[in-house]
Order: C-alpha cells, then structure tokens, then sequence
C-alpha cells in the first residue's frame, strides 16, 4: 500500500507538472486562490438555498395573515380546515397536522420496529450469502420513486383491505397511504440502523458470548443498545421523510382535511393539500394559493425541527468505542 | 423477561465501555431453556419480517407488471398522452424526464462536488464550515415539495423581478438556443430545481468518498511541492472518483422519480410536444403516472402502471451504466 501510494503520488505530481501548471509562482497563487473562491463560492450556494427558502416561506406567510378573513390565531389553534368553501372560509392547521400525524403514525408503527429487527437480522443473524440475496432487495426498495407506492397503495394495499380486512375501508383512506409510507421508509430504517449496528465493535460481542449470551442476548441487550445513537437518528430521519412524502397521500389518502384517528377515514395531510392547490386553478394571488405557503412553513418547521433533534441525538448520545 | 439478580445496571444503555459486572447483569440468565426458545423465537421474527420486506417488493413489481405489460409497445413510447387511453403514450413524459435529469447532472455534479472539495480539502475548521455542514445536513431532510417552491419563485419567476408577461427572449423561440427571462415552467427551470433536491445527496456523498482517500496521498503530493489544488486535482479526486460518480448516479436517480417539485412548478398536465430548447413545456414520467393514476378507470391505471415499467427500466439502465461507469474507473485508475 504504501509503495504504491508513493509511486502513484509521484507519477501524479509529475503528471501534474507536465501539464501546464503555470511556472511562476505568481501566477500559479493567483489559479489557486481563483479556484479556492469558485469552491468557496459552490459551498455558499448550500447557505443561499436554505436562506432563499426561509425567505420565501416568511413573506408568504405574512402576506397570507395579513389577508381579510385570515387571523394567526386560528391558523394556529383552529380546527376547521376549510379554504375553498366560498364565503365562509377556515384556515385552522389542526386537522392538517392531524392528518399528517395519522398517517406518519402508521408508517412509523410499520417500518420502525420491522426495520430494526431486519438491520438486527442482516447485521447479526444472516450468513454473507443470505445478506447478498437481501440487501440488493431492500436497496431497490429504496430506489423505487414514491409515486410507485402511492399507484400501489391505490391499487393493491386499499382494495385488499376492503376485501380482507373491513368493507370500511374507501378507496381513499389513512391505512393504506400510511402503509405505503411505511414501506418507502422501511429501507432507510433498515440499511441505516445496520450501519449503525455493523459500527459497533467485534469486542463487545465476544465478551458477551463469553459470559454465556445467547445470539439473542448479544444482538437485543449489548448491540442494539450500543448503538442505539444511530438507531434513533434513523427512525427520526424515517419520520422526517414520512411527514414530507407527497406523492402517496396526494393519490392515496384523499383530499378531505379532517380532525380524525380512524384509519379507514380519507384524510388530507399538509403535502396533499400543498398539491392539491398547485395543480389546481387557484388564482397565484388569491388566499387559497396563499394558504399553501403558510402550510409549507409549518411542515418546514416541523420537518426542520426533527432533523436538528435527529443531528442532536447523533451527537448527545454517541457511544465511542476507539 | 426475568429481572437482573444482582447489580443494577444504572444506564446501561448509554454509559461508555461497559464493566463485566454490568455485561453480566445485562445477559441475566433466567433458565437455559427458556433462553434457548427466546433466542430460537427471536431468530424466526427476524427471518419472517425480513422476508415480508422481499416479499412485498415481489408483490409490487408482479402487480405492477400484470396490470400495465398489455399496454407496453413500440407505440407506447413514441406516442403522446392521449384522452382516448389506447392512444396514448409516454413520449413528451419520457423525453421530459431526459431533458430535466441531464441539466439536473450536468449542474449538481460540478457544484455538489466542488462544495465537498471545498469542506473536505479547502476550509479550515471554523464556525463558518461547522454552519456549512450543519445546514448541509439540514437540507437533507427539507421535503422535496418545498424545493418545488423555491424553484418556483427562484427560477420560474425569477423573484418576480421580470415581469411574466413581458419576458425578456433572446433567440427564435423554435430554435435549440432560445433563452428569456424569467424561465417559466420550461425544463431549465425545471431540472435546476431537481438540482437543489439531491444537491445535498451529491454533497455528502462526495465527502465520503474525498475522505475515504487515505492522507498519505496527499501528503505525498503536497511534500512533492503540488499546489493545495494541484494534489486535489491530480491525485485526491482521481481516487475518489469511483465513489463520487456512484453517489452522483444515486442522486440522479432519484431526480428521476421525483414528481413532487416538478408539480409545484405548475407544469402543463397535458403535452403533446417533445423539448425543443431550455424553455419548452415538459412533464415527466412520475407526473405523467400521478395524472394516469389519479384517474378513475380501468384503463388509466392500466396506462400509469405500464408507464411505471419505463421508469423502472429507465431507472434500471442507469444504475446499470453507473455499475459500469464504476468497474471503468476503478480499473483505470
């Protein structure tokens, strides 16, 4: 290894000087302060784009309260969600984040534990052959586009909980959509608490077996709780994913905004109701249009909020084993 | 479960190394038996879940295949969407989906990576990079949709400083290099919003692969008397350049499927054209899917599900082309 990094560090060097680096040193500080400041330049695009959204979202929003008929206070604490009933219109977020919390409910009750047990199985359990066979599945799990999920959730998941489950069950309802959310996380639980499990060192888990731990033990009660940082920065960053996915509520969880917990109930979440407004003919300056920003500024605090707790608990609650 | 015997084990989970005493207490033994069956038990529920995850993507990609093969043809992909469903076809959605993912690439490449560079081989620790990495991290997790109303203001509107109405053209709008300000819902403004979506995908990506590079490269080059930059670009981003390009493809890919962003930027839901220039109309294939499947009838679903196989394929030629990409350059270089 190391001969051959010398070697290659030299052929490259020479290499380097072969083609054109500029001879004096004037000129050559003046490229490499001239490429410093492009890079630097790229880096600050990251910065610009997170205070353009901020930006964006504020004056929206403050447009939108500054509306007639719109208070912050029923947006805030009201629970009626109706924008597009002509005179008497309601802009209270409840039933919005409820919808959006029911759903992401039931994809957090589905893919979390199913994707841990899978990370603990791949990790721990599987011999090499068997996780070759099944970390390329769940990989393209990963990489199917969520509107795949929403057509499969409309088309699969609904219609076999009407037939096998409850007739109650419409075509647009809060289990089905949350399913399908769950199954587009699952594989992000799962290959990020793998990694997280795979990170834990051999150490640990041959002192537990030499105590007399059976697999189990070893895996439940000396892995999982080593590396327990990296579990929930994966479960928060699923959660964070379920609560901005749009695509599978917009085809499969209806569009009726409702206070409700039933899971055969249609519900709309706030990216729903955000898709539902840009494909429709709402005027650009109108309240409606003017609502789904003020909507994009709470999902964006919220989703905001969780990623910060989510880089908060990877760091606060890291085990270090070197 | 049985309680421990004997030593409290007080935050075990999240104390540092732990002691013996507390291993022990952790892997408390209640009876032989009883552990074996806990062990045997846990040990099936792994293997049940696990397959339930194979088995739900066989469902998928089966159903998916049934409902949507008997529509898959020559002329599915070379016609445009169409009222009358046995009409219609992918064409303007497919070439939609080309336009919008190449600008996409061919932006959030160079700018992802040179924002690696710059964090993994330029800065200095300070506030300002630790701020740098922080947000990177942060606008990982911004849904998607929200960039849909950035780009929307950013690019299609350009802040509303030119006023839509009275644009500002240069070139003949039929021909390759028609530009006017601001952009519109045309396919530039388009992929530069897929570019903010998974430029933070490309960024963290390329930081992995800069760091997997082991120091001693770069020492070796800087000792030689090499530029900060001239060891960047002779010997640091060769050697990583295997991992770059997989995370980019990675990134693109999931430029593909996005459907939300697009959507925001009000793009027409019916096209019967192909891009001409930077500024034509587009949709794309995962849009072109929501529309079919949003529909009510048999024959639409038919048509979103034969649509989703050319994603799919398309999705899959491209990872495959990265595959390949990536065997080039591993043995190159």
């Amino acid at each position: 290894m190391t001969a051959a990094t010398v070697t290659s560090a030299a052929r490259a060097a020479a290499a380097a000087s072969r083609r054109g680096a500029p001879r004096s040193a004037v000129a050559r500080d003046r490229r490499e302060r001239a490429v410093r400041a492009a890079l630097f330049g790229s880096a600050l695009l990251s910065v610009a784009t997170t205070a353009t959204i901020i930006a964006i979202l504020a004056s929206e929003t403050i447009r939108f309260f500054g509306m007639p008929g719109v208070s912050v206070t029923d947006f805030l604490f009201g629970t009626t969600w109706a924008p597009l009933l002509g005179a008497d219109k309601h802009f209270g977020i409840w039933p919005l984040l409820c919808g959006t919390f029911l759903v992401t409910a039931i994809a957090a009750a589905f893919a979390l534990p199913v994707g841990l047990v899978a990370a603990i199985y791949l990790s721990e359990y599987a011999r090499p052959r068997v996780r070759a066979a099944v970390k390329p599945a769940l990989e393209v799990l990963a990489g199917i586009p969520t509107v795949v999920y929403g057509y499969f959730a409309l088309t699969v998941i609904t219609p076999f909980l009407h037939d096998h489950v409850s007739e109650r069950f419409g075509t647009f309802n809060a289990l089905g959509a949350g399913l399908a959310v769950g199954i587009m996380i699952l594989p992000i639980v799962a290959s990020l608490s793998e990694d997280a499990l795979r990170a834990v060192p051999r150490s640990l888990r041959d002192a537990a077996y030499a105590l007399g731990s059976t697999r189990f033990d070893v895996s439940v009660r000396v892995v999982v709780p080593a590396a327990l940082s990296g579990i929930m920065a994966s479960w928060l960053l699923a959660v964070t994913r379920a609560i901005g996915e749009t695509m599978i509520v917009a085809l499969a969880a209806g569009g009726m905004a409702a206070m409700t917990l039933s899971p055969t109930a249609e519900v709309q979440t706030m990216t729903a109701y955000m898709v539902q407004i840009f494909l429709g003919d709402a005027p650009a300056t109108g309240v409606e249009y003017r609502s789904s920003y003020a909507v994009a500024t709470v999902l964006f605090v919220v989703t905001l909020g969780l990623t910060l707790v989510g880089n908060l608990v990877l760091r606060r609650f890291r085990e270090e084993y070197d | 479960m049985a309680p421990p015997p004997t030593v409290p084990a007080p935050d075990a989970g999240l104390a540092g190394v732990r002691s013996p005493a507390q291993l022990v207490a952790a892997t408390a033994p209640s009876s032989q038996g009883a552990r074996r069956a806990v062990d045997r038990g846990f040990l099936v529920l792994c293997l049940a879940l696990t397959a339930l995850a194979v088995v739900i993507l066989a469902v998928l990609l089966v159903s998916v295949w049934r409902d949507g093969h008997e529509r898959l043809g020559a002329e599915f992909l070379t016609n445009y969407a169409s009222r009358k469903p046995a009409e219609a076809g992918v064409k303007a959605a497919l070439w939609g989906s080309v336009w919008v993912c190449a600008i996409c690439a061919l932006t959030a490449l160079p700018i992802g990576v040179g924002t690696a560079l710059w964090l993994e081989e330029f800065a200095r620790p300070s506030r300002l990079t630790s701020f740098i990495k922080l947000n990177i991290s942060n606008l990982a997790g911004v849904p998607s949709i929200v960039y849909g109303i950035l780009g929307l203001t950013a690019f299609a509107r350009l802040f509303g400083s030119v006023s839509a109405d009275a644009p500002i053209a240069i070139g003949d709008p039929e021909g390759v290099l028609y530009l006017k300000l601001p952009f519109g819902n045309g396919v530039l403004a388009g992929g530069l919003t897929l570019m903010l979506v998974v430029l933070p995908i490309v960024i963290v990506s390329s930081q992995e692969a800069l760091r997997a590079v082991p120091r001693s490269l770069r020492a070796g080059a800087l000792a030689l008397g090499a530029t900060q930059w001239q060891a960047t670009l002779s010997i640091t981003l060769p050697a990583a350049l295997p991992m770059v390009m997989t995370g980019a493809i990675l990134a693109v890919s999931r430029a593909i499927g996005e459907a939300a962003p697009i959507l925001v930027l009000g793009v027409p839901l019916f096209i019967r054209s192909v891009p001409q220039n930077l500024m034509s109309d587009f949709t794309v294939l995962p849009l072109q899917i929501y529309n079919w499947a949003n529909r009510p009838g048999e024959a639409f679903h038919e048509l979103a599900a034969a649509a989703i196989i050319v994603l799919l394929a398309v999705l899959l030629t491209f990872n495959a082309v990265a595959v390949v990409i990536r065997q080039r350059l591993r043995t190159t270089s």
